[in-house]
Protein backbone atom coordinates (compact mmCIF):
# COMPACT_ATOMS: atom_id res chain seq x y z
CA UNK A 1 0.00 0.00 0.00
CA UNK A 2 2.87 2.35 1.02
CA UNK A 3 4.72 1.75 -2.15
CA UNK A 4 1.43 1.70 -4.65
CA UNK A 5 1.00 5.04 -3.35
CA UNK A 6 4.05 6.09 -3.49
CA UNK A 7 4.54 4.60 -7.05
CA UNK A 8 1.33 6.89 -7.65
CA UNK A 9 3.73 9.91 -6.66
CA UNK A 10 6.33 9.09 -9.21
CA UNK A 11 4.51 8.74 -11.26
CA UNK A 12 2.60 12.09 -11.11
CA UNK A 13 5.34 13.97 -10.36
CA UNK A 14 7.10 12.46 -13.66
CA UNK A 15 3.70 13.80 -15.58
CA UNK A 16 3.83 16.71 -14.15
CA UNK A 17 7.67 17.14 -15.42
CA UNK A 18 6.92 15.61 -18.66
CA UNK A 19 4.18 17.68 -18.93
CA UNK A 20 6.05 21.56 -18.39
CA UNK A 21 8.05 19.28 -20.81
CA UNK A 22 6.09 18.73 -23.61
CA UNK A 23 4.47 21.95 -23.60
CA UNK A 24 7.68 24.11 -23.70
CA UNK A 25 8.78 21.92 -26.55
CA UNK A 26 5.47 22.18 -28.55
CA UNK A 27 6.09 26.19 -27.98
CA UNK A 28 9.57 25.95 -29.39
CA UNK A 29 8.34 23.72 -32.49
CA UNK A 30 5.77 25.97 -33.26
CA UNK A 31 7.97 28.96 -33.27
CA UNK A 32 10.66 26.98 -35.03
CA UNK A 33 8.10 26.51 -37.73
CA UNK A 34 7.79 30.76 -37.61
CA UNK A 35 8.85 32.81 -40.74
CA UNK A 36 11.96 34.02 -40.16
CA UNK A 37 12.64 37.77 -39.02
CA UNK A 38 14.47 38.26 -42.35
CA UNK A 39 11.54 36.95 -44.34
CA UNK A 40 9.28 39.41 -42.03
CA UNK A 41 10.85 42.50 -42.64
CA UNK A 42 10.97 41.91 -46.51
CA UNK A 43 10.91 45.90 -47.40
CA UNK A 44 8.29 47.58 -49.34
CA UNK A 45 7.70 48.60 -53.21
CA UNK A 46 7.71 51.58 -54.12
CA UNK A 47 5.95 52.54 -57.40
CA UNK A 48 6.22 54.90 -59.99
CA UNK A 49 2.79 55.58 -61.18
CA UNK A 50 3.46 58.10 -63.86
CA UNK A 51 4.81 54.95 -66.39
CA UNK A 52 1.71 52.58 -66.92
CA UNK A 53 -0.10 52.51 -70.10
CA UNK A 54 -3.88 52.12 -70.31
CA UNK A 55 -5.77 49.27 -70.18
CA UNK A 56 -2.26 47.73 -69.96
CA UNK A 57 -1.47 45.02 -66.91
CA UNK A 58 1.20 45.04 -65.35
CA UNK A 59 2.57 42.85 -62.63
CA UNK A 60 4.67 44.27 -59.92
CA UNK A 61 6.35 42.49 -57.36
CA UNK A 62 5.76 42.64 -53.22
CA UNK A 63 6.44 40.34 -50.59
CA UNK A 64 7.23 37.71 -53.44
CA UNK A 65 3.92 37.87 -54.64
CA UNK A 66 2.52 39.37 -57.82
CA UNK A 67 0.95 42.68 -57.63
CA UNK A 68 -1.59 43.60 -60.38
CA UNK A 69 -1.56 47.51 -61.64
CA UNK A 70 -3.83 48.74 -64.29
CA UNK A 71 -4.35 52.01 -65.71
CA UNK A 72 -8.29 52.97 -66.33
CA UNK A 73 -9.36 54.90 -69.27
CA UNK A 74 -11.65 57.03 -69.45
CA UNK A 75 -14.21 54.98 -71.08
CA UNK A 76 -13.19 51.97 -68.41
CA UNK A 77 -13.92 55.18 -65.46
CA UNK A 78 -16.69 55.87 -66.88
CA UNK A 79 -18.42 52.75 -67.24
CA UNK A 80 -18.12 51.71 -63.40
CA UNK A 81 -20.40 50.67 -60.83
CA UNK A 82 -20.09 52.57 -57.75
CA UNK A 83 -18.82 49.02 -56.23
CA UNK A 84 -16.20 49.55 -59.23
CA UNK A 85 -15.43 53.09 -57.93
CA UNK A 86 -14.66 52.16 -54.22
CA UNK A 87 -11.89 49.79 -55.61
CA UNK A 88 -10.02 52.79 -57.54
CA UNK A 89 -6.88 54.15 -56.06
CA UNK A 90 -6.28 57.43 -57.57
CA UNK A 91 -2.59 58.95 -57.78
CA UNK A 92 -2.07 62.14 -59.26
CA UNK A 93 -5.61 62.21 -60.94
CA UNK A 94 -5.39 59.09 -63.00
CA UNK A 95 -7.23 55.95 -61.86
CA UNK A 96 -5.75 52.87 -61.14
CA UNK A 97 -6.71 49.05 -60.24
CA UNK A 98 -4.18 47.95 -57.94
CA UNK A 99 -4.33 44.40 -56.05
CA UNK A 100 -2.59 41.50 -55.16
CA UNK A 101 -2.77 39.46 -57.60
CA UNK A 102 -3.74 35.79 -56.50
CA UNK A 103 -6.96 34.78 -56.93
CA UNK A 104 -8.59 34.72 -53.54
CA UNK A 105 -10.22 31.09 -53.83
CA UNK A 106 -6.99 29.38 -53.71
CA UNK A 107 -3.98 31.59 -54.99
CA UNK A 108 -3.57 30.81 -58.55
CA UNK A 109 -2.72 34.01 -60.56
CA UNK A 110 -5.86 34.99 -62.62
CA UNK A 111 -4.92 36.30 -66.71
CA UNK A 112 -6.35 39.69 -67.57
CA UNK A 113 -7.78 39.77 -71.41
CA UNK A 114 -7.20 43.44 -72.89
CA UNK A 115 -10.09 42.55 -75.03
CA UNK A 116 -12.49 41.50 -72.67
CA UNK A 117 -11.41 43.90 -69.98
CA UNK A 118 -11.92 40.91 -67.37
CA UNK A 119 -9.77 38.23 -65.44
CA UNK A 120 -10.09 34.65 -65.82
CA UNK A 121 -8.12 32.52 -63.12
CA UNK A 122 -7.68 29.24 -64.51
CA UNK A 123 -7.37 27.08 -61.39
CA UNK A 124 -10.84 26.62 -60.71
CA UNK A 125 -12.50 28.94 -62.90
CA UNK A 126 -13.10 32.23 -61.14
CA UNK A 127 -13.76 35.65 -62.61
CA UNK A 128 -12.85 39.26 -62.10
CA UNK A 129 -13.52 42.32 -63.86
CA UNK A 130 -11.35 45.38 -64.65
CA UNK A 131 -11.47 46.76 -61.07
CA UNK A 132 -10.85 43.51 -59.26
CA UNK A 133 -14.61 42.49 -57.99
CA UNK A 134 -15.78 38.97 -58.67
CA UNK A 135 -17.28 38.26 -61.87
CA UNK A 136 -17.94 34.78 -61.14
CA UNK A 137 -17.56 32.41 -58.22
CA UNK A 138 -15.99 30.22 -56.63
CA UNK A 139 -13.81 32.95 -55.26
CA UNK A 140 -15.11 34.16 -51.86
CA UNK A 141 -14.37 37.99 -52.95
CA UNK A 142 -12.34 40.73 -55.12
CA UNK A 143 -8.68 40.64 -55.21
CA UNK A 144 -7.46 41.90 -52.33
CA UNK A 145 -5.66 45.33 -52.23
CA UNK A 146 -2.39 45.44 -50.37
CA UNK A 147 -1.67 48.42 -47.82
CA UNK A 148 -0.67 51.21 -49.57
CA UNK A 149 0.15 54.90 -49.47
CA UNK A 150 0.05 57.48 -52.12
CA UNK A 151 3.23 59.88 -52.21
CA UNK A 152 2.85 62.37 -55.09
CA UNK A 153 2.85 60.30 -57.91
CA UNK A 154 4.35 57.49 -56.11
CA UNK A 155 2.58 54.29 -54.58
CA UNK A 156 4.52 53.14 -51.54
CA UNK A 157 3.13 49.14 -50.92
CA UNK A 158 3.41 47.78 -47.24
CA UNK A 159 2.94 51.43 -45.89
CA UNK A 160 -0.44 51.74 -44.76
CA UNK A 161 -2.14 55.43 -46.41
CA UNK A 162 -5.37 56.88 -45.44
CA UNK A 163 -7.01 55.80 -48.30
CA UNK A 164 -6.27 52.31 -47.94
CA UNK A 165 -7.58 52.50 -43.99
CA UNK A 166 -10.96 54.05 -45.46
CA UNK A 167 -10.88 50.82 -47.67
CA UNK A 168 -10.34 48.85 -45.20
CA UNK A 169 -12.51 49.82 -42.70
CA UNK A 170 -15.70 49.97 -45.39
CA UNK A 171 -14.40 46.28 -45.42
CA UNK A 172 -13.48 46.49 -49.57
CA UNK A 173 -10.18 44.43 -48.80
CA UNK A 174 -9.29 42.30 -45.99
CA UNK B 1 19.22 -16.35 -16.92
CA UNK B 2 17.70 -18.64 -19.82
CA UNK B 3 20.25 -21.91 -19.76
CA UNK B 4 22.28 -21.72 -23.54
CA UNK B 5 23.51 -24.92 -24.17
CA UNK B 6 26.82 -25.38 -26.65
CA UNK B 7 25.53 -24.79 -30.57
CA UNK B 8 24.74 -27.43 -32.72
CA UNK B 9 25.03 -25.20 -36.14
CA UNK B 10 24.68 -21.83 -36.68
CA UNK B 11 21.02 -21.40 -37.07
CA UNK B 12 21.05 -23.20 -33.45
CA UNK B 13 23.13 -20.69 -32.38
CA UNK B 14 21.20 -17.72 -33.50
CA UNK B 15 18.03 -19.77 -32.56
CA UNK B 16 18.85 -19.93 -28.71
CA UNK B 17 19.56 -15.92 -29.15
CA UNK B 18 16.71 -15.00 -31.19
CA UNK B 19 13.89 -17.56 -31.03
CA UNK B 20 13.91 -17.55 -35.48
CA UNK B 21 12.05 -20.97 -35.74
CA UNK B 22 9.67 -18.87 -32.83
CA UNK B 23 9.24 -16.23 -34.96
CA UNK B 24 8.96 -17.89 -38.42
CA UNK B 25 6.25 -19.93 -37.25
CA UNK B 26 3.78 -16.63 -36.07
CA UNK B 27 4.83 -14.60 -39.35
CA UNK B 28 5.00 -17.35 -41.57
CA UNK B 29 4.66 -20.79 -41.22
CA UNK B 30 1.61 -20.73 -38.93
CA UNK B 31 -0.12 -17.66 -39.81
CA UNK B 32 -3.15 -18.79 -41.21
CA UNK B 33 -4.79 -17.49 -44.73
CA UNK B 34 -8.63 -18.77 -45.52
CA UNK B 35 -8.54 -20.21 -49.19
CA UNK B 36 -11.47 -18.97 -50.89
CA UNK B 37 -9.97 -15.82 -51.93
CA UNK B 38 -8.87 -14.58 -55.27
CA UNK B 39 -5.69 -12.47 -56.81
CA UNK B 40 -7.53 -9.31 -55.39
CA UNK B 41 -5.78 -10.59 -51.72
CA UNK B 42 -2.50 -10.06 -53.52
CA UNK B 43 -2.62 -5.80 -53.51
CA UNK B 44 -1.68 -5.82 -49.88
CA UNK B 45 1.92 -7.73 -50.97
CA UNK B 46 1.93 -5.79 -54.37
CA UNK B 47 1.70 -2.11 -51.98
CA UNK B 48 5.13 -3.75 -49.93
CA UNK B 49 6.77 -4.08 -52.99
CA UNK B 50 5.60 -0.48 -54.43
CA UNK B 51 7.03 0.82 -50.98
CA UNK B 52 9.96 -0.79 -51.07
CA UNK B 53 10.56 0.59 -54.99
CA UNK B 54 9.89 3.90 -53.55
CA UNK B 55 11.86 3.98 -50.81
CA UNK B 56 15.21 2.17 -52.67
CA UNK B 57 14.90 4.93 -55.25
CA UNK B 58 14.57 7.37 -52.76
CA UNK B 59 18.41 6.62 -51.43
CA UNK B 60 19.64 7.14 -54.48
CA UNK B 61 17.91 10.52 -55.68
CA UNK B 62 18.65 12.10 -52.22
CA UNK B 63 21.71 11.13 -52.75
CA UNK B 64 22.04 13.83 -55.54
CA UNK B 65 19.34 16.12 -54.50
CA UNK B 66 19.44 19.06 -53.29
CA UNK B 67 16.97 21.58 -51.17
CA UNK B 68 17.48 24.51 -52.60
CA UNK B 69 15.00 26.84 -54.46
CA UNK B 70 18.14 28.07 -56.66
CA UNK B 71 19.45 24.35 -57.40
CA UNK B 72 16.83 22.19 -56.91
CA UNK B 73 15.19 22.21 -60.39
CA UNK B 74 18.86 21.49 -61.93
CA UNK B 75 19.77 18.67 -59.34
CA UNK B 76 16.58 16.70 -60.69
CA UNK B 77 16.72 17.81 -64.25
CA UNK B 78 20.04 17.73 -65.14
CA UNK B 79 22.31 16.48 -62.29
CA UNK B 80 20.36 13.28 -61.66
CA UNK B 81 18.77 13.21 -65.23
CA UNK B 82 21.69 13.73 -67.17
CA UNK B 83 24.41 13.71 -65.26
CA UNK B 84 24.35 10.47 -62.74
CA UNK B 85 24.72 7.25 -64.10
CA UNK B 86 20.76 5.54 -64.11
CA UNK B 87 19.72 8.73 -62.65
CA UNK B 88 17.27 8.50 -64.73
CA UNK B 89 15.88 5.24 -63.59
CA UNK B 90 15.70 6.04 -60.28
CA UNK B 91 13.56 8.95 -60.77
CA UNK B 92 11.34 7.31 -63.07
CA UNK B 93 11.47 4.67 -60.97
CA UNK B 94 10.53 7.01 -57.94
CA UNK B 95 7.77 9.21 -60.13
CA UNK B 96 5.77 5.89 -61.55
CA UNK B 97 5.41 3.99 -58.17
CA UNK B 98 4.42 7.21 -56.71
CA UNK B 99 1.65 7.19 -59.04
CA UNK B 100 1.15 3.56 -59.20
CA UNK B 101 0.99 3.15 -55.59
CA UNK B 102 -2.45 5.30 -55.41
CA UNK B 103 -4.28 2.85 -58.26
CA UNK B 104 -3.03 -0.42 -56.17
CA UNK B 105 -4.50 1.59 -52.51
CA UNK B 106 -7.51 2.53 -54.77
CA UNK B 107 -8.02 -1.33 -55.45
CA UNK B 108 -7.13 -2.11 -52.14
CA UNK B 109 -9.58 -0.04 -50.32
CA UNK B 110 -12.69 -0.74 -53.15
CA UNK B 111 -11.86 -4.84 -52.55
CA UNK B 112 -11.90 -3.93 -48.71
CA UNK B 113 -15.69 -2.01 -49.21
CA UNK B 114 -16.57 -4.99 -52.50
CA UNK B 115 -16.06 -7.99 -49.38
CA UNK B 116 -17.06 -6.14 -46.63
CA UNK B 117 -13.82 -6.29 -45.13
CA UNK B 118 -14.18 -3.52 -42.76
CA UNK B 119 -16.78 -5.26 -40.40
CA UNK B 120 -16.93 -7.36 -37.66
CA UNK B 121 -13.72 -7.09 -35.77
CA UNK B 122 -11.78 -5.44 -39.02
CA UNK B 123 -12.78 -1.88 -38.22
CA UNK B 124 -9.08 -0.96 -36.85
CA UNK B 125 -7.73 -2.77 -40.07
CA UNK B 126 -9.69 -0.02 -42.06
CA UNK B 127 -9.07 2.67 -40.20
CA UNK B 128 -5.01 2.26 -39.99
CA UNK B 129 -5.54 1.58 -43.74
CA UNK B 130 -7.50 5.12 -44.19
CA UNK B 131 -4.43 6.61 -42.14
CA UNK B 132 -1.96 5.49 -44.44
CA UNK B 133 -4.07 6.91 -47.20
CA UNK B 134 -3.74 10.06 -45.66
CA UNK B 135 0.03 9.78 -45.05
CA UNK B 136 0.97 8.15 -48.91
CA UNK B 137 -1.08 11.71 -49.55
CA UNK B 138 0.88 13.79 -47.53
CA UNK B 139 3.83 12.13 -48.75
CA UNK B 140 3.00 12.49 -52.51
CA UNK B 141 2.45 15.74 -51.91
CA UNK B 142 5.71 16.71 -50.11
CA UNK B 143 7.47 14.98 -52.63
CA UNK B 144 5.86 17.05 -55.69
CA UNK B 145 7.06 19.81 -54.52
CA UNK B 146 10.80 18.79 -54.50
CA UNK B 147 11.70 19.38 -58.11
CA UNK B 148 10.60 23.00 -57.42
CA UNK B 149 8.84 23.51 -61.26
CA UNK B 150 5.34 25.53 -62.10
CA UNK B 151 3.35 22.65 -60.40
CA UNK B 152 5.56 22.23 -57.58
CA UNK B 153 5.21 25.38 -57.03
CA UNK B 154 1.67 26.31 -57.70
CA UNK B 155 0.45 22.80 -56.18
CA UNK B 156 2.03 23.99 -53.03
CA UNK B 157 0.44 27.71 -53.17
CA UNK B 158 -2.82 26.14 -53.60
CA UNK B 159 -2.90 23.49 -51.33
CA UNK B 160 -1.45 25.59 -48.31
CA UNK B 161 -4.06 28.11 -48.94
CA UNK B 162 -6.35 25.18 -48.25
CA UNK B 163 -5.56 25.64 -44.60
CA UNK B 164 -6.55 29.39 -44.69
CA UNK B 165 -10.18 28.06 -44.28
CA UNK B 166 -12.12 30.03 -46.50
CA UNK B 167 -14.04 33.13 -44.76
CA UNK B 168 -12.09 32.35 -41.44
CA UNK B 169 -8.98 33.86 -43.54
CA UNK B 170 -6.54 32.24 -40.86
CA UNK B 171 -3.43 33.77 -43.30
CA UNK B 172 -1.66 33.81 -40.28
CA UNK B 173 -1.71 29.98 -40.26
CA UNK B 174 -0.85 29.65 -44.61
CA UNK B 175 1.87 31.67 -43.48
CA UNK B 176 3.41 29.47 -40.50
CA UNK B 177 3.26 26.44 -42.69
CA UNK B 178 4.96 27.82 -45.49
CA UNK B 179 7.02 29.82 -43.34
CA UNK B 180 6.83 32.90 -45.64
CA UNK B 181 4.27 34.84 -47.63
CA UNK B 182 4.41 32.68 -50.31
CA UNK B 183 6.12 29.12 -50.95
CA UNK B 184 10.63 29.92 -50.96
CA UNK B 185 13.17 28.55 -49.71
CA UNK B 186 11.71 27.89 -45.70
CA UNK B 187 8.86 26.16 -47.85
CA UNK B 188 10.92 23.81 -49.63
CA UNK B 189 13.21 23.01 -46.73
CA UNK B 190 10.24 21.65 -44.43
CA UNK B 191 8.51 20.09 -46.91
CA UNK B 192 11.56 18.04 -48.11
CA UNK B 193 12.48 17.03 -44.29
CA UNK B 194 8.49 15.89 -44.04
CA UNK B 195 9.05 13.92 -47.38
CA UNK B 196 12.30 12.39 -46.47
CA UNK B 197 11.99 11.88 -42.87
CA UNK B 198 9.18 12.58 -40.85
CA UNK B 199 5.78 11.36 -43.16
CA UNK B 200 8.27 8.08 -43.93
CA UNK B 201 8.62 7.14 -40.16
CA UNK B 202 5.04 7.98 -40.13
CA UNK B 203 3.80 5.71 -43.11
CA UNK B 204 5.80 2.48 -41.15
CA UNK B 205 4.54 2.90 -37.86
CA UNK B 206 1.09 2.44 -39.99
CA UNK B 207 2.08 -0.12 -41.90
CA UNK B 208 2.90 -1.68 -38.69
CA UNK B 209 -0.44 -0.99 -37.07
CA UNK B 210 -2.53 -2.02 -39.99
CA UNK B 211 -0.57 -5.34 -40.23
CA UNK B 212 -0.89 -5.94 -36.21
CA UNK B 213 -4.85 -5.30 -36.57
CA UNK B 214 -4.77 -7.78 -38.98
CA UNK B 215 -3.46 -10.85 -37.11
CA UNK B 216 -6.53 -10.80 -34.29
CA UNK B 217 -9.46 -11.13 -37.14
CA UNK B 218 -7.62 -12.32 -39.92
CA UNK B 219 -8.00 -12.43 -43.39
CA UNK B 220 -11.55 -11.74 -44.61
CA UNK B 221 -12.88 -14.05 -48.05
CA UNK B 222 -14.84 -14.06 -50.31
CA UNK B 223 -17.99 -15.35 -48.65
CA UNK B 224 -16.87 -13.55 -45.57
CA UNK B 225 -17.26 -16.73 -43.79
CA UNK B 226 -16.57 -17.11 -40.30
CA UNK B 227 -13.75 -19.26 -40.07
CA UNK B 228 -12.50 -21.01 -36.96
CA UNK B 229 -9.00 -20.50 -37.62
CA UNK B 230 -7.55 -22.95 -34.82
CA UNK B 231 -9.72 -25.55 -35.64
CA UNK B 232 -9.27 -25.60 -39.53
CA UNK B 233 -5.04 -25.41 -38.55
CA UNK B 234 -5.49 -28.01 -36.49
CA UNK B 235 -6.98 -29.77 -39.22
CA UNK B 236 -4.27 -28.65 -41.79
CA UNK B 237 -1.63 -29.66 -38.65
CA UNK B 238 -2.76 -32.97 -38.56
CA UNK B 239 -1.98 -33.72 -42.23
CA UNK B 240 -5.83 -32.87 -44.04
CA UNK B 241 -4.54 -30.12 -45.72
CA UNK B 242 -7.07 -30.73 -48.59
CA UNK B 243 -10.54 -30.39 -45.72
CA UNK B 244 -9.13 -27.62 -43.62
CA UNK B 245 -9.96 -23.89 -44.78
CA UNK B 246 -6.86 -22.74 -44.36
CA UNK B 247 -3.50 -22.22 -45.61
CA UNK B 248 0.22 -21.18 -44.68
CA UNK B 249 1.00 -17.71 -44.83
CA UNK B 250 4.32 -18.37 -46.22
CA UNK B 251 5.23 -20.11 -48.59
CA UNK B 252 1.86 -21.26 -50.00
CA UNK B 253 0.22 -18.10 -50.14
CA UNK B 254 3.10 -16.23 -50.67
CA UNK B 255 3.83 -18.35 -54.00
CA UNK B 256 0.21 -16.96 -55.08
CA UNK B 257 1.04 -13.72 -53.91
CA UNK B 258 4.42 -13.54 -55.60
CA UNK B 259 2.65 -15.15 -58.85
CA UNK B 260 0.34 -11.46 -58.73
CA UNK B 261 3.37 -9.34 -57.97
CA UNK B 262 5.56 -10.97 -60.95
CA UNK B 263 2.58 -9.72 -63.21
CA UNK B 264 2.61 -6.68 -61.12
CA UNK B 265 5.94 -5.97 -61.95
CA UNK B 266 6.61 -6.58 -65.27
CA UNK B 267 3.45 -4.37 -66.05
CA UNK B 268 5.17 -1.61 -63.61
CA UNK B 269 8.71 -1.62 -64.87
CA UNK B 270 6.98 -1.31 -68.95
CA UNK B 271 5.45 1.92 -67.38
CA UNK B 272 9.47 2.63 -66.10
CA UNK B 273 10.84 2.28 -68.95
CA UNK B 274 8.37 2.84 -71.64
CA UNK B 275 5.66 4.79 -70.74
CA UNK B 276 6.41 7.26 -67.75
CA UNK B 277 5.31 10.13 -69.52
CA UNK B 278 2.12 10.06 -67.69
CA UNK B 279 3.62 10.13 -63.88
CA UNK B 280 5.69 13.42 -65.39
CA UNK B 281 4.08 16.50 -65.86
CA UNK B 282 5.03 18.70 -68.51
CA UNK B 283 4.45 21.62 -66.95
CA UNK B 284 6.85 21.53 -64.51
CA UNK B 285 9.89 20.87 -66.47
CA UNK B 286 9.79 24.88 -66.35
CA UNK B 287 11.33 25.96 -62.97
CA UNK B 288 9.25 27.15 -60.48
CA UNK B 289 8.01 31.48 -61.03
CA UNK B 290 5.97 32.81 -58.68
CA UNK B 291 4.96 35.50 -60.82
CA UNK B 292 3.17 33.24 -63.49
CA UNK B 293 0.39 30.49 -62.77
CA UNK B 294 0.24 27.74 -65.61
CA UNK B 295 -2.59 27.73 -67.91
CA UNK B 296 -4.32 24.62 -66.31
CA UNK B 297 -3.28 24.01 -63.00
CA UNK B 298 -4.48 20.00 -62.09
CA UNK B 299 -3.13 17.76 -59.25
CA UNK B 300 -2.13 14.28 -60.34
CA UNK B 301 -5.08 11.66 -61.09
CA UNK B 302 -4.93 10.35 -57.65
CA UNK B 303 -6.27 13.88 -56.36
CA UNK B 304 -8.90 14.50 -59.01
CA UNK B 305 -12.11 13.27 -57.28
CA UNK B 306 -11.55 15.02 -54.41
CA UNK B 307 -10.14 18.19 -56.26
CA UNK B 308 -13.71 17.77 -58.20
CA UNK B 309 -15.99 18.10 -54.89
CA UNK B 310 -13.71 20.75 -54.12
CA UNK B 311 -14.33 23.00 -57.39
CA UNK B 312 -17.59 23.64 -58.57
CA UNK B 313 -18.47 25.52 -54.86
CA UNK B 314 -18.16 28.29 -53.77
CA UNK B 315 -14.93 28.41 -51.09
CA UNK B 316 -16.60 27.92 -48.20
CA UNK B 317 -18.78 25.31 -49.11
CA UNK B 318 -16.24 23.49 -51.58
CA UNK B 319 -13.46 23.02 -48.34
CA UNK B 320 -16.72 21.70 -46.44
CA UNK B 321 -17.63 19.35 -49.15
CA UNK B 322 -13.70 18.72 -49.45
CA UNK B 323 -13.22 18.07 -45.91
CA UNK B 324 -16.27 15.98 -45.87
CA UNK B 325 -14.76 13.73 -48.84
CA UNK B 326 -11.21 13.44 -47.43
CA UNK B 327 -12.40 12.16 -43.80
CA UNK B 328 -16.07 10.10 -44.66
CA UNK B 329 -14.05 6.83 -45.77
CA UNK B 330 -12.82 6.82 -42.30
CA UNK B 331 -16.45 6.39 -41.14
CA UNK B 332 -17.64 3.47 -43.14
CA UNK B 333 -17.09 0.86 -40.74
CA UNK B 334 -19.73 3.06 -38.28
CA UNK B 335 -21.90 4.07 -41.22
CA UNK B 336 -22.55 0.61 -42.44
CA UNK B 337 -25.38 -0.80 -40.32
CA UNK B 338 -26.11 -3.73 -42.48
CA UNK B 339 -25.36 -7.27 -40.22
CA UNK B 340 -24.06 -8.67 -43.09
CA UNK B 341 -20.07 -9.21 -43.23
CA UNK B 342 -20.37 -10.51 -46.70
CA UNK B 343 -19.38 -9.84 -50.54
CA UNK B 344 -21.56 -6.45 -51.96
CA UNK B 345 -23.07 -9.43 -54.92
CA UNK B 346 -24.67 -10.98 -51.63
CA UNK B 347 -26.42 -8.11 -49.85
CA UNK B 348 -29.02 -7.45 -51.96
CA UNK B 349 -29.72 -4.97 -54.82
CA UNK B 350 -29.57 -1.54 -52.53
CA UNK B 351 -25.43 -1.76 -51.19
CA UNK B 352 -24.78 -3.60 -54.30
CA UNK B 353 -26.03 -0.54 -56.38
CA UNK B 354 -24.33 1.62 -54.07
CA UNK B 355 -21.03 0.38 -54.23
CA UNK B 356 -20.63 0.15 -58.07
CA UNK B 357 -22.61 3.87 -58.26
CA UNK B 358 -19.87 5.47 -55.71
CA UNK B 359 -17.23 3.47 -58.05
CA UNK B 360 -18.69 4.67 -61.31
CA UNK B 361 -19.10 8.53 -59.55
CA UNK B 362 -15.65 8.68 -58.26
CA UNK B 363 -14.20 7.76 -62.36
CA UNK B 364 -16.92 10.54 -63.10
CA UNK B 365 -15.39 13.21 -60.68
CA UNK B 366 -11.52 12.31 -62.05
CA UNK B 367 -12.53 12.61 -65.32
CA UNK B 368 -14.11 15.95 -64.68
CA UNK B 369 -11.31 17.14 -62.70
CA UNK B 370 -9.14 17.11 -65.18
CA UNK B 371 -10.86 18.91 -67.75
CA UNK B 372 -10.94 22.39 -67.93
CA UNK B 373 -13.71 24.07 -65.69
CA UNK B 374 -15.86 25.43 -68.41
CA UNK B 375 -19.57 23.55 -68.93
CA UNK B 376 -20.70 20.73 -69.37
CA UNK B 377 -17.56 19.48 -67.52
CA UNK B 378 -18.23 22.07 -64.70
CA UNK B 379 -22.04 21.12 -64.28
CA UNK B 380 -20.88 17.36 -64.77
CA UNK B 381 -18.63 17.74 -62.01
CA UNK B 382 -20.96 19.90 -60.10
CA UNK B 383 -23.93 17.03 -59.90
CA UNK B 384 -21.27 13.81 -59.80
CA UNK B 385 -19.87 16.01 -56.20
CA UNK B 386 -23.60 16.88 -55.21
CA UNK B 387 -23.95 12.77 -55.50
CA UNK B 388 -21.00 11.87 -53.76
CA UNK B 389 -22.62 13.45 -50.77
CA UNK B 390 -25.84 12.07 -50.85
CA UNK B 391 -24.22 8.65 -51.37
CA UNK B 392 -22.93 8.72 -48.05
CA UNK B 393 -25.61 10.49 -46.16
CA UNK B 394 -27.61 7.73 -47.63
CA UNK B 395 -25.75 5.13 -46.51
CA UNK B 396 -26.97 4.24 -43.54
CA UNK B 397 -30.41 4.09 -44.12
CA UNK B 398 -29.82 1.90 -46.96
CA UNK B 399 -28.14 -0.55 -44.62
CA UNK B 400 -29.71 -0.32 -41.81
CA UNK B 401 -33.08 -1.88 -44.01
CA UNK B 402 -30.70 -4.65 -45.39
CA UNK B 403 -32.14 -8.08 -43.82
CA UNK B 404 -29.72 -10.43 -42.33
CA UNK B 405 -28.40 -12.80 -45.17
Amino acid sequence: MRDSSRRGFMGKAFGAVAGVGAVASLFAMKKTWDPLPSVKAAGFTTLDMSAYNENELITEKWRGKPIFVLKKSAEMIASQTPVQQERDVIVDGSHYMVAIGLCTHLGCIPAYNTDKKDFLCACHGGQFDFSGAVAKVPPPRGLDIPPFKVDGNKLVLGEVGPEYTKMKESGITL
Amino acid sequence: MAKFTKATSIKDWINQRLAIEKVEKVMGSEYWIPKNINFLWAMGMVLVITFVLLLVSGIFLLMYYQPNIDTAFYSVNYTIMRDVDFGWLWRHIHGVAASVVFLIIYIHMFTGIYYGSYKKGREMIWLSGMLLLVAFSAEAFSGYILPWGQMSYWAGMVITNLFSGGSLHADGLVEWIRGDYVPAQAFLSRFFMLHVLLIPLAILGLIGLHFAALRIPHVNNQDGEEIDFDAESKKYLDGDKKGSKVIRFANDFMSKDMMVAGIYLVFFFYLVFYNYGFAMDPVNFDPADGLKTPAHIYPEWYFLWSYEILRPFSIDIGLIAFAFAQGIFLGLPFLDRSPNAIAANRRGPAFMIWFWLMLTNMIVLTAMGKLPPEDPYSTIGYWAAILFIVQWLALPIITSYEKKV
